[in-house]
C-alpha cells in the first residue's frame, strides 16, 4: 500500500490517518492494538450467556433478532424460485401473524440480485449481494471489483465482501486495506460488510486486527464468517468485534455495525448475541442499522418461539413456513 | 614458638550487617566454662542491638532471596569449607561451653559441619520437593512454589552451642531468609567464631547477624517488631515463650515452636526447612 | 430500551425452614444460647430463626468430637474415610439447586455466583480431599502424617458454603474430627451442610456445627480440648486466637484480610484487564478477602482503562439476589455497609475522585452501588484499609519496580493481579509480589488443588492442594 488508491471515507482522527500512512505504519498500528486473551474473553462471552431473558424482554429481543435477519440463501443450487420464496418470507415472515418485523435483508448470490429485487420492490427490505469472489476471495483484485460492480448495478444495496485471509496470514495488511478500500468505492451508496472469516484467522488477536484494519478502510460493518468455514460465528469473536466498534465509536464517533453469521440457529443463540450488543458495545447497537444477523434456520425458531411467547405453549415446526 | 608464649586472646563482638560491632550499649558480660572458669567477655547486645539487625537483616533481604538457588548452595558450601578449617576451634569452644570431653567436641562439631552440608544441598531441591504444579480444573497453568518468609529472629538453643545453632540457622538462610540470631546465653562463643566464618566465606553481609546477651532481654524486642517475619523460640526460656508467641502475633507472625528436649544428634527432617517458607500459587490462563 | 425482565430464582427451592438447629454428636439439637434471627440481605427480611451454642453445648460438641477421634474416624483407614468424604461431595451435587439459592438468601450473593462458583467448589473440595484420605502416605509429609486430633474451625460470612468446604474436608481427609462454627449472619447453608453429613451417615461426633457470634467462636478456638485451630476471617480477631493460642501448643492456621493490588501494565490485555478488575472487585460484592482492591494502572493507559472500566462498570446490575441476571448483589450485613459507607466518606474526605455506578438500587434491602476511587494516593485509609466492599481505589504507576514497591506496600499479602502480554514481565512480577496467590492476566480462580493462604498479616498456613493438608497433620 504505497498510497492508497481510494482513500477512507470518514475523516479520521490523527491517530488513525496516521495508521493508515503507509504499510508499515498500519503494520505499526495493528500489532499495537491491546492483545486479547484467549480465556478471558472465552469466558466473559460464557458469563454473559447466562443471562435469563424472559417475558416481555424476551418477546422484545424476538422481534428485535427478526428485524436484523439478513435472510441468506447462498448455495451452488439456488434458483429464482428459492430466491423468490426467500424474498416472500423476508416480507412476511409468519402469515399467521402479520405483525411480525420484516427481516433487515435478503443476502444472495450477485446474479440473484435482480430476482430479489424484483420481488422486494416497493419494501424496505435491504438487498445484500456477497461479492468479491465469495467464499473464499481467490481471484483477482480487478475480477473482485467487477463482482461487486455487477451485483451494485444490478441493484444490492448491501455487499458482503470477503477479506483476502491468505495476504492478512502473511502480512500484507496494505494489500487487505487497499482491496477494501476500492470495494468500498466500488459499492457507491451500497452499504459495505467485510466478511472477516474468523474461523480461517485462528486467533483473537487477528480477528481484533482485521476488525480494526476492515474499519480503517471504510467497511460499514465487520462481518464474522462466510458460513462456508467452520467455525463460523462465535459469541466470544462476536465479543471482539463489538468491542472493536464501540472503541472505533470512542474513537472517531462513528457507529460502524456488527454481523455474526453462520452457525446461530436457536433462539436462545439469538439472544445470547443481543445480550453482547446491548453490554459489550452498547444499547444503541440494537438496531439493524448496526447488528445483523447472517442466518437461514435461525428465522424459524424465532417464529415458533415467538409463537410460543404469544400462545403460552410450545410451538412447532409444522407451524411456521418451510421456505 | 615459646613455650611460655603468651597467646592473643580473641575478643568476642557482635556481627550485624557484615561488621563486628561492640554492642551500642557498650556492655559486655563474662562468659565461662562449664566450671566457671573465665572464658572471654561477649558482648551484650541491647535492644538497638537488635533493631540494627532486624535493619541489617531486611536489606540483605531481596539480594539473598533473589539470588539462585545454585548460587546460595555454592555460598554454603563455601561456609562448611571454611567450617572445616576452624574445626579445632570449635571443638576447643564446644568443650568448653558444654563441658564435654574433647572427643565428643569434636563430633559434634562434625555433626554440626555435616549438618551445614546437608541443609547447604537443600537450597535448589527444596522447591522440588515443596512445590507442585497444580491440576485445576480449568484452562489455566497453575504452579505454587516455596518462598522465603523473609526476616527471621532465631532464638538459638541454650544448650547445643554449635550443632543446635547450626541446626537453626542453616535452613532459615538455606531457603533464602535473612536471619537475627540470638546466641546461646551462656555459650555464645562458637556462634562468634561461626559468624567470622560467616564473614569470611561469600555469606552476604545481613544475611545472618548475631547477637549476644540475654535472651529474655533481646527476645521481647525481635518478637514484636513489625519488620520480623518469623521467630524461632527454640532458645527461648520456657517462662518467655507464650509471652514471646503473644507478642509475635501482633503482626501475625510465623512460630516455630520449641520442641521439648530437641535433640539436634538426630537426623533432621523437613520441619525447619518449612517453618519458615511461604507458598505462592500462581496462575495464568492457557490460550493462542 | 431493552430492560431484563425479572429472573428470579424461586425462593422455594431453598426449603427454607422456619427454624434451624445445631448439629452435635450426629444429632440436630436445641443449644442453649440465645437463638439468633438471621436475615435476608437482600431484603431485610428474617429468614429463621436459629438456636446458638452457650459455653456448655461447645464443650458438648468438643467431647463429641473427642470421642468420635478416638473411637471412630482416628483409628479408620483411609479408605473408608475417603468413601464418606465422596458421599458428601455426591450430596452436595445433589442439592446443589437448593444450597445455591439458600446461600444467596442468607448471603445476599448473587445466584449466579452461588450456582456457578460457590456450590460447585465446595463440592470440589470434598471430590478433591476424598481422593487423598488413604493417599496421605504419599503426600510428603512423611511416611506416616497422623491427624493432630479435635480441630476447631471458624469461618465468615462471605463464602458460608464454600468456606466450611475449604475447612471441614481437608480436616477429615487427614483423619480429624471438627468442630464449626459459621458466621453469625450466614449460619443456614452449614448447617444443610450438616443434613448432607447425616444423610451421608458420617459417624457422630466427626462433625459438630454449632451456631452463634462470635462469642462461640471464642469459646471454641479457646477450648482446652481443642488440638487445632483454623480461622478465616479479620486480621485482629485472627491476632486475637493467635495470642490466643500462645504458649498453649495447640496448632493454628490463620486465613485473614487483604489489600490487593491488580497491576495492569501497558502492555495488556485491556478489555480483558477490565473484566478481571471488574472480577477482582465487584465479584461477591467486593466481600473476597483476595478481592482486587487497589487498582495500580501504568499511568500511559490509565485514561483509556478507566474510560473502559466506567462504561463495564455501568452494566453491573445491582439488585436481588435471587435474579439470574443480577451482577452484584446485597451487602451482607447492615453492619458491613456502615463500614464501607464509612470508608468510603474518608476516601471523599482524603480528596479521592469518586465515581458511582448510576445504577438503580433496590429501596429495601442493603445494598451500595459499585464505585470507583481514582486519583487515589497510598496514604489513604481506602487505600491501606480492607473495605470488604464494591470499592475499587485506583493508583497509577510509571515503572514497573514502583508498581511492585506500592503493590508490596501493605502489612497484608494474600492476593495480587498482574495484567500484561509480556511473558518474561509476568514472572518477574509474580516472583517480586509477597502475595500467597498471584493471578497473572486472571483474577480470583480457585481451585481445590491450588494452594490458598497468605502472606504477612493476611495470615499463615495454605489452603488446597498437597500443601494444605500439611495444616492438619501432626509431620
Amino acid at each position: 500500500m504505497a498510497a492508497p488508491t481510494t482513500p477512507p471515507p470518514a475523516q479520521l482522527p490523527p491517530a488513525l490517518a496516521d495508521a493508515v500512512r503507509d504499510d508499515a505504519s498500519l503494520r505499526r498500528f495493528l500489532h499495537g492494538l491491546p492483545g486479547v486473551d484467549q480465556v478471558g474473553v472465552e469466558q466473559r462471552a460464557a458469563g454473559l450467556g447466562t443471562r435469563s431473558i424472559k417475558k416481555a424482554s424476551k418477546m422484545w429481543a424476538i422481534d428485535t433478532a427478526i428485524s436484523m435477519v439478513d435472510l441468506t440463501t447462498l448455495e451452488g443450487a439456488d434458483t429464482p424460485g428459492k430466491v423468490r420464496s426467500l424474498a416472500a418470507k423476508a416480507r412476511r415472515p409468519d402469515p399467521d401473524h402479520p405483525d411480525v418485523p420484516r427481516v433487515a435483508a435478503v443476502c444472495v448470490y450477485p446474479d440473484m440480485v435482480g430476482t430479489a429485487v424484483e420481488e422486494l420492490r416497493g419494501t424496505d427490505i435491504d438487498i445484500a449481494s456477497v461479492a468479491t469472489a465469495f467464499p473464499s476471495g481467490r481471484s483477482s483484485l480487478k475480477v473482485k471489483l467487477e463482482d461487486t460492480a455487477y451485483a451494485v448495478d444490478a441493484g444490492a444495496t448491501e455487499i458482503d465482501m470477503v477479506i483476502d485471509r491468505g495476504a492478512f496470514l502473511s502480512g500484507r495488511y496494505g494489500q487487505v486495506f487497499d482491496e477494501i478500500a476500492q470495494v468500498k468505492h466500488a459499492c457507491g451508496d451500497a452499504h459495505l460488510k467485510v466478511i472477516l472469516e474468523t474461523g480461517e484467522l485462528a486467533t483473537y488477536d487477528n480477528v481484533r486486527r482485521a476488525s480494526w484494519l476492515a474499519l480503517l478502510a471504510g467497511g460499514d460493518f465487520i462481518k464474522t464468517s462466510t458460513g462456508k468455514v467452520s467455525p463460523a460465528a462465535t459469541l466470544p469473536v462476536t465479543h471482539v468485534m463489538l468491542q472493536a466498534v464501540r472503541d472505533w465509536h470512542t474513537q472517531t464517533g462513528e457507529l460502524r455495525g456488527v454481523k455474526p453469521a453462520g452457525g446461530i440457529r436457536t433462539t436462545k443463540d439469538a439472544i445470547k448475541y443481543l445480550v453482547a450488543v446491548h453490554e459489550v458495545a452498547g444499547p444503541q447497537w440494537l438496531t439493524p442499522t448496526l447488528f445483523r444477523f447472517g442466518a437461514s434456520t435461525l428465522l424459524n425458531d424465532l417464529l415458533m418461539q415467538r409463537r410460543t411467547q404469544l400462545a403460552g405453549h410450545y410451538s412447532g415446526p409444522d407451524y411456521v413456513t418451510v421456505d | 614458638m615459646s613455650e611460655n608464649r603468651i597467646a592473643v586472646t580473641k575478643t568476642y563482638k557482635l556481627y550485624i550487617g557484615g561488621a563486628f560491632p561492640r554492642s551500642e550499649s557498650g556492655r559486655s558480660y563474662p562468659v565461662v566454662d562449664h566450671k566457671g572458669a573465665f572464658l572471654a567477655n561477649a558482648a551484650q547486645g541491647s535492644r538497638k542491638d537488635a533493631r540494627d539487625a532486624v535493619a541489617a537483616a531486611r536489606k540483605a533481604f531481596p539480594g539473598w532471596s533473589g539470588a539462585t538457588a545454585y548460587n546460595r548452595g555454592q555460598v554454603l558450601f563455601r561456609v562448611a569449607e571454611v567450617l572445616e578449617g576452624r574445626r579445632e576451634q570449635f571443638a576447643a569452644e564446644v568443650a568448653a561451653g558444654e563441658g564435654v570431653a574433647a572427643k565428643k567436641a569434636q563430633a559434634l562439631v562434625d555433626a554440626a559441619i555435616d549438618r551445614w552440608v546437608w541443609y547447604a544441598g537443600w537450597t535448589d531441591k527444596v522447591a522440588t520437593v515443596l512445590g507442585a504444579s497444580n491440576p485445576v480444573a480449568g484452562p489455566y497453568f497453575s504452579f505454587s512454589v516455596p518462598e522465603p518468609t523473609g526476616v527471621v529472629a532465631v532464638l538459638a538453643p541454650q544448650q547445643s552451642s554449635l550443632l543446635g545453632l547450626i541446626s537453626a540457622v542453616a535452613p532459615v538462610i538455606a531457603t533464602g531468609n535473612t536471619a537475627v540470631v540470638v546466641t546461646s546465653q551462656d555459650r555464645p562463643l562458637p556462634a562468634v567464631t561461626l559468624a567470622e566464618v560467616l564473614a569470611t566465606s561469600d555469606v552476604p553481609g545481613g544475611v545472618v547477624n548475631v547477637l549476644t546477651g540475654r535472651t529474655a532481654e533481646i527476645a521481647p524486642w525481635l518478637a514484636s517488631h513489625a519488620d520480623v517475619n518469623a521467630l524461632d523460640l527454640t532458645g527461648a526460656p520456657e517462662s518467655t515463650r507464650a509471652d514471646l508467641e503473644r507478642a509475635a502475633a501482633g503482626t501475625v507472625k510465623r512460630v516455630l515452636r520449641a520442641r521439648p528436649a530437641e535433640d539436634f544428634t538426630r537426623e533432621p527432617d523437613l520441619a525447619r526447612l518449612r517453618a519458615f517458607l511461604e507458598t505462592k500459587t500462581v496462575w495464568h490462563p492457557i490460550g493462542v | 430500551m431493552w430492560e431484563y425482565a425479572p429472573a428470579p430464582e424461586s425462593r422455594d427451592i431453598a426449603n427454607l425452614k422456619p427454624n434451624y438447629r445445631m448439629f452435635v454428636d450426629g444429632q440436630f439439637v436445641e443449644g442453649s444460647g440465645e437463638p439468633l434471627k438471621t436475615v435476608n440481605p437482600g431484603t431485610e427480611e428474617v429468614l429463621a430463626e436459629v438456636s446458638t451454642a452457650a459455653p456448655a453445648d461447645v464443650d458438648k460438641a468438643v467431647k463429641a468430637a473427642r470421642r468420635a477421634y478416638d473411637r471412630v474416624w482416628g483409628r479408620m483407614p483411609g479408605s473408608e474415610r475417603a468413601k464418606y468424604i465422596f458421599r458428601i461431595a455426591r450430596l452436595i451435587q445433589e442439592r446443589s439447586r437448593e444450597l445455591a439459592v439458600l446461600e444467596s438468601l442468607d448471603n445476599g450473593k448473587p445466584i449466579k455466583e452461588s450456582r456457578d462458583v460457590d456450590v460447585p467448589t465446595a463440592a470440589a473440595h470434598f471430590f478433591y480431599h476424598a481422593g487423598w484420605a488413604d493417599k496421605l502416605a504419599y503426600a510428603g509429609h512423611g511416611p506416616d502424617p497422623r491427624p493432630l486430633g479435635v480441630v476447631g474451625q471458624v469461618i465468615p460470612w462471605n463464602f458460608p458454603l464454600l468456606m466450611a468446604a475449604w475447612k471441614i474436608a481437608p480436616a477429615l481427609a487427614t483423619g480429624n474430627t471438627v468442630v464449626l462454627k459459621p458466621a453469625e449472619t450466614t449460619p443456614l447453608t452449614a448447617l444443610v451442610l450438616a443434613e448432607i453429613i447425616q444423610q451421608a451417615d458420617l459417624p457422630p461426633g466427626v462433625v459438630n456445627i454449632l451456631a452463634g457470634a462470635g462469642d462461640v467462636g471464642a469459646a471454641v478456638v479457646s477450648h482446652p480440648d481443642v488440638d487445632k485451630v483454623a480461622f478465616t476471617g479479620s486480621t485482629d480477631v485472627g491476632k486475637t486466637i493467635q495470642r490466643q493460642l500462645a504458649g498453649t501448643g495447640r496448632r493454628l492456621t490463620l486465613e485473614l484480610g487483604g489489600k490487593a493490588a491488580n497491576i495492569v501494565f501497558d502492555d495488556a490485555p485491556l478489555d480483558q484487564a477490565v473484566e478481571g478488575i471488574v472480577n477482582g472487585i465487584f465479584f461477591n460484592q467486593g466481600h473476597v478477602c483476595c478481592a482486587g482492591s487497589r487498582l495500580l494502572v501504568q499511568e500511559s493507559v490509565a485514561e483509556e482503562l478507566l474510560e473502559k472500566l466506567h462504561v463495564r462498570v455501568s452494566t453491573l446490575r445491582v439488585g436481588d439476589p435471587l435474579d439470574k441476571n443480577t451482577d452484584v448483589g446485597a451487602i451482607n450485613s447492615r453492619e458491613q455497609l456502615t463500614k464501607i459507607q464509612e470508608l468510603v466518606e474518608s476516601g471523599d474526605a482524603e480528596g479521592a475522585q469518586r465515581w458511582t455506578s448510576a445504577c438503580p438500587l433496590p429501596d429495601k434491602g442493603f445494598y451500595f452501588a459499585p464505585t470507583v476511587f481514582s486519583n487515589v494516593s497510598q496514604a489513604m485509609r481506602i487505600a491501606r484499609e480492607e473495605i470488604f466492599g464494591p470499592v475499587l481505589s485506583v493508583l497509577t504507576f510509571r515503572t514497573p519496580d514502583e508498581a511492585v514497591a506500592k503493590a508490596n506496600n501493605t502489612p497484608y499479602g494474600l492476593s495480587a493481579g498482574i495484567w500484561t502480554e509480556k511473558g518474561s514481565r509476568i514472572l518477574w512480577a509474580a516472583q517480586k509480589m509477597r502475595a500467597g496467590v498471584v493471578w497473572a492476566n486472571t483474577f480470583n480462580r480457585f481451585d481445590p488443588t491450588a494452594p490458598f493462604g497468605g502472606y504477612q498479616e493476611s495470615g499463615f498456613g495454605r489452603e488446597g492442594g498437597r500443601t494444605g493438608l500439611e495444616a492438619y497433620l501432626d509431620v
